[in-house]
């Protein structure tokens, strides 16, 4: 077999791995799942009724948090399904597997993978029941979406797996993330649009990287591109090139450290 | 022209800040041999065995397996080793047939060639009735079985086993010894394992016992032994420390304390044992005359007692 051949049957067994694994903690798919489910009905129907939001269209604001539903389920599954990384290393698995001949960039490319699926796989379940709650996505849209939770949950795993191979512990990889995870969601334009916010808020959701993902999911579900820029939201290419330097640089730096560092 | 060891340590030393875990830590192993690293708690075995295992680099000094440099060349170097962890490297989530599919794929082993070699390898370890079985739901030692499995999976040249026994009951030990006996027989495996337990040692060509970092003697258990000479006397007694004293005392001795009792290695010990007998008689519970053990051993080479009960390694 050759060493490309065998770098990729490692990967896909370690991604394997991570999806058989959170399907046999039940836990953790009604988590992930009813977390954004409930954020985005109480966000969305008790924000919508006692503020009058602007920037977030026609649909109202139920229809304009659906998308920030959508980046949230990426958010937390793409980001804690790194966390697997602590527990392999405290429970010895991952010892196992960096003694093994397997390239270190297909252990990092097994995790990265197997944190996507997941994340898109939720998100996508979550897409699903979209016409129940009164929200009209196109087949297209679907496709859309799905390739834009794909890059966003791409670069976000990156992100996890960079803090998971350096946390000690899992509390301590749960504070950190946490700390950074609720503004980045808050100041991506899931919550608020960008049009309505202070200067430097905006600068910050300019640099937040969700912010891009958040855009592109609001234009694949239908918001028109005026109504995207009345909002302040960035445009579909630099959205797109975002969302791909991000995802791009995280797992470059996952690659690298885990190249370097021996992390078991 | 030697053949190329097995496994080659060239002044090897290690520190972790300031603390000393290796020093300056020469042998090697001969392709075929089976060499135990015997030493207490705490010794550096552990930190020995990492840096064969390729996940530690040593602060100084070189190691190869099978010529290949564990820092230079790391990838050949995994390609040619199994490693028993003494902690399994296992998933407890996965069922133990899945664990050793995914240990495979690692190694580029797939389809049937794969399923049948798990077949075999659970076969070897007794284990073949459990390959559905989580292992989360395994016994500690039926799990250690399985981490054997997985190690020998990919039919490596040179086994490293940390403490490969730990949870072991002696029928389980005893069939252990038979496969890894049969594997070095049918292909010429080469095993160093790390241990505390003098039996474990007792039955590898060599033995190497480490001390505080250091290697305070690596031969044959046999040699070992004669080096301590005649018999070893093991008195027992209610008031260990003050018997001590009166045979320094009054027999010019150095009885040295040990969890067995107290120790006096001298070459005729059955007429030592007379003696002491009549001369403590009651304050004696008994007294016993053995060939050394390597406990022995290792009380003559590094004048301490041989702490080796706990199961973590050092």
């Amino acid at each position: 077999m050759s060493d490309g051949a065998a770098g990729v049957l490692a990967a896909g067994s370690l991604a394997r791995r991570e999806v058989v694994r959170f399907l046999r903690q039940p836990g953790r798919i009604i988590g992930a799942l009813a977390t954004p489910v409930l954020f985005w009905f109480l966000l969305g129907s008790g924000l919508g009724r006692s503020f009058n939001v602007e920037g977030v269209g026609e649909g109202g604001y139920l229809e304009y948090a659906f998308a920030g539903a959508l980046a949230m389920v990426v958010l937390f599954t793409a980001i804690f399904s790194t966390i697997t990384v602590i527990e392999d290393r405290r429970e010895g698995f991952l010892q196992g597997v960096l003694a093994s001949p397997a390239p270190r960039a297909s252990v990092v490319a097994g995790k990265i993978v197997g944190a996507t699926v997941l994340a898109v796989v939720q998100a996508g379940l979550l897409l699903i029941l979209a016409p129940v709650t009164g929200v009209r996505v196109s087949v297209g849209g679907i496709v859309h979406a799905l390739a834009v939770l794909t890059a966003m949950a791409g670069g976000l795993s990156g992100l996890g797996l960079v803090a998971a191979w350096w946390a000690e512990s899992v509390q301590g990889y749960h504070a950190v993330m946490n700390l950074v995870m609720m503004p980045m969601w808050l100041l991506s334009g899931a919550v608020f649009p960008a049009s309505g916010a202070s200067g430097w808020m905006r600068a910050v959701m300019a640099v937040n990287p969700l912010t891009y993902g958040v855009a592109e999911l609001r234009s694949a579900l239908g918001a028109s591109r005026e109504a995207l820029t009345a909002a302040g939201a960035p445009g579909a290419f630099s959205s797109w090139v975002m969302m791909i330097v991000f995802a791009a640089v995280m797992i470059a730096a996952g690659e690298r450290l885990a190249g370097r560092r021996p992390g078991a | 022209m030697r053949p190329t060891p097995a496994v080659s340590v060239q002044g090897i030393g290690h520190e972790y800040g300031s603390r000393m875990a290796l020093t300056d830590l020469t042998f090697d192993v001969a392709p075929g041999e089976f060499v135990a690293l015997l030493g207490p708690n705490g010794c550096g075995k552990t930190t020995l065995f990492r840096i064969l295992a390729t996940l530690m680099r040593p602060t100084r000094g070189r190691a190869s397996v099978l010529g290949a440099d564990v820092g230079a060349d790391p990838g050949a170097v995994r390609r040619r080793i199994g490693v028993t962890f003494q902690s399994p490297s296992l998933d407890g989530r996965l069922s133990v047939r899945e664990n050793l599919m995914h240990h495979g794929h690692l190694y580029g082993l797939r389809g049937r060639e794969l399923s049948a070699r798990i077949d075999a390898g659970l076969e070897g370890v007794q284990l073949h009735d459990r390959s559905g079985d989580r292992v989360d739901q395994l016994s500690g030692g039926m799990r250690r079985r399985v981490e054997i499995a997985k190690s020998l999976l990919h039919e490596p040249d040179v086994l490293l086993m940390d403490e490969p026994s730990t949870g072991l009951d002696p029928a389980a030990r005893r069939s252990l010894a038979d496969l890894l006996a049969g594997l070095r027989r049918e292909r010429g495996l080469t095993c160093l394992m790390t241990t505390h337990l003098m039996d474990e040692a007792e039955v590898c060509d060599r033995v190497a016992i480490l001390d505080r970092g250091r290697l305070a003697a690596l031969d044959a258990p046999s040699a070992l032994k004669a080096c301590v000479g005649g018999e070893v006397v093991t008195v027992q007694a209610e008031d260990a420390g003050g018997v001590a004293a009166r045979i320094r005392e009054e027999f010019g001795l150095a009885p040295q304390e040990t969890d067995r009792g107290l120790c006096i290695a001298d070459p005729r010990g059955h007429a030592l044992a007379a003696r002491l007998a009549e001369r403590f008689g009651d304050q004696i519970r008994s007294i016993t005359v053995s060939r050394p053990s390597l406990e022995d051993v290792f009380l003559r080479l590094t004048g301490r007692r041989f702490e080796g009960s706990g199961d973590m390694g050092g």
